[in-house]
């Protein structure tokens, strides 16, 4: 059974349809591409995922469960975890903080214990620092641990805001532009690692990008959309020789 | 850890301080003028560390907090009036602590629920008009008790039909008089420390981090699963709480008073507004500090009659631009590196 089922999804915003008729399906452990020009609908796509919209039409299913209607909160329950093409961090918390914020929902203590710092509070506390720690460690971030967000360098950032996902201990992990200003020798770094992800964690993972060498490089299946709808679908290799989409990018003559 | 020190250092700034004005009084320094600020210095610093909770940890603008302070100042005050016969005075004034709190506790919470709804300014500003709608009804109200329980009347006194041995507790636009003045400046600062026990310990916890997340990014936040009612509800009622708890001294410090906008206004909440920003928003320890000192200043200034209000005013505006202007904190983090250099290298 495939990991993700999407079908038929649209959504309109006014009189646009921003996103027509898609279908996507990602079998688990794939490494899946999206694809598309400016404002052709992809980081949409992500915020119907992720319950941040509502579509007009159809139906999303993770695992085999119709996820469809799901508040962004339970969609991460489900088993969804992303990063934002903005970077979205909590800039005024420590990068360790910011993992361990993702932690939440996998401790239990009541807040008469958080207040009073006693009862389950010290075990709580120094499990959720440990195992935020070693998610640091994966991402080489461990040195900053006690830096603030906001005072990272940019890459790392974009990693921090994966590991912040990753903390959620998602199935399906959308990773929306995240070479996105980075250099090449950070874009580089960014592959292995997200190679890692799914290698190590086996994590299925579903990333826009518009670097076309990371594209190529770790992704096993793409999806190409042109103003909202899907213009081409397959093996990475397939779709990047399509003529259709050769002409979405460069355009005619 | 490091920010546990950070706590510690907190806690012993404020008992330094009760310690060294305990032994200015022993020794007779102090004016019993001066010794009459103590307890209202004190809960104004419980008002600045409550409010700091709502705008500095979870982000949110109130501007009601005044009315959360009045809300505990007659719910502990009513209790206190009631039992003041039958109660004797240490046992009271902890029973009149508990129930102060936990009324205003009750309300924010109740409060809350049409409030964060709003985001930003549009929150702000109806915090504020709870906060005149409290202090407005209770300016309204005649409450009184006999043996056949409490009376309550929007009209008159007469409305209430008290018997001859019943008391008046609440007497409308005249408020409240008679109060047992069961709280003193060492008290006070247990309930500051209370206050600020509370605050700290949960800033440094998991609920207080989901707090925070929710302050730095929303839509990251509810993507990592945070339940950001449920959080917000939590931080807006502990913060109304702590607001309660400031009065419960106010009410218990002072023989008469009625909810008027001197003591429970919205210019009050601006006031305790100004001690959070002047402390720095999210700096508990700030806001006990500016609290205190901008509180005594105007007091101290008195000798210089009428011009103490305008130099208060020149005070707070170069204070503010001294600690907040971009420029200076530069110019501080400049000398800081300096001074940090120098220690480096000897």
């Amino acid at each position: 059974m495939a990991l993700l089922e999407v079908s038929h999804l649209s959504i309109s915003f006014g009189g646009l349809r921003a996103v027509d008729d898609f279908n996507l399906t990602i079998e688990k452990g794939e490494l899946y591409g999206l694809i598309g020009p400016n404002g052709a609908g992809k980081t949409t796509v992500f915020n119907l995922l992720t319950g941040v919209y509502r579509p007009n039409e159809g139906v999303i299913k993770l695992d085999g469960q119709d996820i469809t209607g799901h508040k962004t909160m339970e969609i991460n329950k489900d088993g969804i975890a992303r990063t934002f093409q903005n970077i979205r961090l909590f800039h005024q918390m420590s990068v360790v903080d910011n993992v361990k914020a993702a932690l939440e929902n996998q401790y239990q203590c009541s807040l008469l214990e958080s207040i009073m710092h006693l009862g389950r509070y010290g075990k709580v506390e120094k499990e959720m620092n440990d195992e935020a720690m070693d998610l640091l460690k994966v991402f080489s971030l461990e040195q900053y641990a006690d830096y603030l967000a906001s005072n990272l360098p940019y890459g790392q950032q974009r990693k921090l805001e994966i590991a912040r996902a990753m903390a959620t201990k998602p199935k399906l992990l959308l990773l929306d532009e995240p070479a996105a200003g980075m250099n090449p020798n950070e874009t580089k770094e960014l592959m292995d690692t997200i190679s890692l992800i799914r290698d190590k964690f086996g994590i299925t993972i579903l990333l826009i990008e518009h670097d076309m060498k990371l594209v190529s490089g770790i992704c096993e299946k793409l999806t190409v959309l042109n103003f909202g709808r899907v213009l081409a679908q397959g093996q990475t290799k397939e779709v990047l020789s399509n003529p259709e989409v050769i002409k979405a990018y460069l355009g005619d003559e | 850890m490091k920010t546990k020190k950070q706590d510690y250092i907190t806690y012993a700034v404020v008992i330094a301080a009760w310690a060294v004005i305990e032994i200015l009084m022993k020794m007779g320094l102090l004016s019993s003028h001066l010794q009459g600020l103590l307890v209202p210095m004190v809960y104004y610093a419980i008002a600045a560390v409550a409010l700091n909770l709502c705008v500095g940890i979870l982000g949110e603008l109130s501007l009601g907090h005044a009315g959360f302070m009045c809300i505990g100042a007659f719910s502990s005050a009513i209790f206190s009036l009631m039992t003041e016969d039958v109660l004797p005075g240490g046992l009271r004034f902890f029973l009149a602590f508990l129930i102060g709190t936990a009324v205003t506790a009750l309300f924010g919470f109740l409060i809350g629920i049409p409030v964060l709804r709003l985001n930003g300014d549009y929150l702000a500003i109806v915090t504020l008009a709870f906060g005149e709608i409290i202090k407005n009804i209770l300016n309204a109200v005649y409450l009184g008790v006999d043996e056949k329980g409490l009376h309550i009347s929007l009209q008159n006194q007469m409305a209430l039909g008290l018997s001859p041995n019943g008391k008046m507790l609440i007497s409308g636009a005249m408020g409240m008089t008679g109060m047992p003045h069961d709280s003193n400046f060492t008290l006070s600062v247990v309930i500051l420390l209370v206050a600020l026990f509370i605050t700290l310990n949960l800033i440094r916890s998991k609920h207080g981090r989901a707090i925070m997340s929710i302050r730095d990014n929303r839509i990251a936040a509810q993507s990592i699963g945070v339940n950001v009612v449920r959080y917000k509800m939590m931080a807006f009622t502990i913060s109304a709480a702590l607001a309660g708890m400031a009065g419960v001294l106010f009410s218990h410090n002072i023989a008469t008073m009625q909810a008027t906008s001197q003591y429970f206004g919205y210019n009050v909440s601006i006031l305790i507004l100004v001690y959070v920003v002047l402390g720095g928003i999210g700096n508990i320890r700030g806001s006990v500090i500016a609290a205190a000192v901008l509180y005594m200043l105007p007091e101290l200034l008195r000798g210089l009659n009428k011009y103490r209000m305008l130099i208060y005013s020149i005070v707070l505006i170069v204070v503010m631009i001294v600690n907040w202007a971009p420029a200076a904190i530069e110019k501080r983090e400049k000398i800081m590196a300096k001074l940090r250099g120098k220690k480096e290298e000897a």
